[in-house]
């Protein structure tokens, strides 16, 4: 399998995860998904609000698009409540992965870095494979891989912001220290050319959620980030050109007409 | 049998977890249980019974980021 992606032991085609919350309708999120060729989707655990029926819906539209869910412990505060959280979604999604949130500032979402390393080693003591919500901090990253995490998913931007890479050199030093650990960037993707940026840095994958679902067409921004992402995996493989501070011409000089005039 | 079921006091006849699943119309959707903000399995619905008071959840999918 060319270029593919691994995580834990699975490996997958497309490098992009997509978020299924905030899309206008079940339908558009199912399209979405199928153009942007996910193999991975993100999901949660709620209760069910009253009269309500998205739920049971929403879950069989996953289950027959076939793809790969990626449960999460989003809105949590504490590692125990993010583990409490895990327990109920390894029982209902059959799966030992979670994409461990524990958040710990409400405006900005910012994760509790210190409650993220609690949780991850105990879900990890568990059986769980972690994917840890975690900001660009290398020193975190290294206690979140020491009690057993095997991928790591810095932020670009607050969550839901579609800023970008807010701190583009700290992802790119986050990149270079960690040469084969499978990084993702999660949260703060606003349009295709962060995600492509992203890629073009070397990252393994994006997850991103409100910039698909809250675009003015989903599905067309969908297919746009399947390519951006594309674009920019193939531009890392590639490896890019050293930019340059002066100007050098790419055509040729030497017999350029009328040089002697 | 007064419980309070994902916040809401509710009587129920239910005495096991899993008969509550049914009394509240979950028979036909994946649920996530816990009692007392203990998980219960689904291998563990049957055999746990659920006493005056107690506090149960249950959850199902939703849409997530």
């Amino acid at each position: 399998m060319a270029d593919a992606l691994t995580l834990y032991g699975t490996t997958f085609q497309s490098r992009l995860m997509l978020g299924t919350a905030q899309y206008p309708s079940p339908a558009i999120l199912a399209e979405a998904i199928k153009i942007s060729k996910a193999e991975i989707v993100t999901v949660s655990l709620r209760r069910e609000t009253t009269g309500g029926t998205g739920g049971r819906e929403f879950w069989t539209m996953i289950k027959e698009l076939g793809v790969h869910v990626l449960p999460n412990t989003a809105g949590c505060h504490t590692a125990k409540e993010a583990i409490l959280t895990a327990e109920l979604a390894r029982d209902v999604f059959d799966t030992d992965w979670i994409k461990l949130e524990v958040i710990g500032h409400a405006d900005t979402l910012q994760p509790d870095v210190f409650g993220l390393v609690d949780g991850a080693r105990e879900l990890t003591a568990q059986g769980f494979k972690v994917f840890p919500y975690t900001t660009d901090d290398i020193v975190v990253a290294e206690k979140l891989l020491a009690v057993g995490c095997e991928v790591l998913m810095p932020w670009g931007a607050p969550i839901g912001s579609g800023k970008g890479l807010n701190n583009r050199f700290a992802l790119k030093a986050m990149r270079a220290h960690f040469p084969h650990i499978p990084l993702v960037v999660d949260a703060g993707i606003g349009v295709p050319s962060h995600a492509a940026d992203a890629m073009e840095l070397g990252y393994d994958a994006i997850l991103l959620n409100t910039a698909v679902a809250k675009a003015g067409d989903p599905v067309q921004m969908a297919k746009g980030f399947a390519l951006g992402l594309e674009a920019g995996r193939l531009a890392y493989l590639a490896g890019a050109m050293e930019p340059r501070d002066m100007a050098v011409p790419s055509t040729p000089v030497l017999g350029l007409a009328f040089s002697e005039i | 049998m007064k419980i309070i079921v994902n916040g809401v006091e509710q009587n129920v006849t239910a005495k096991t977890v899993a008969e509550l699943v049914v009394e509240m119309g979950y028979e036909d959707v994946p649920v996530a249980t816990a009692r007392n903000q203990a998980v219960v399995a689904k291998r563990n619905r049957e055999t746990t019974d659920i006493h005056e008071g107690d506090r149960i959840e249950i959850l199902i999918p939703m849409q997530g980021g």
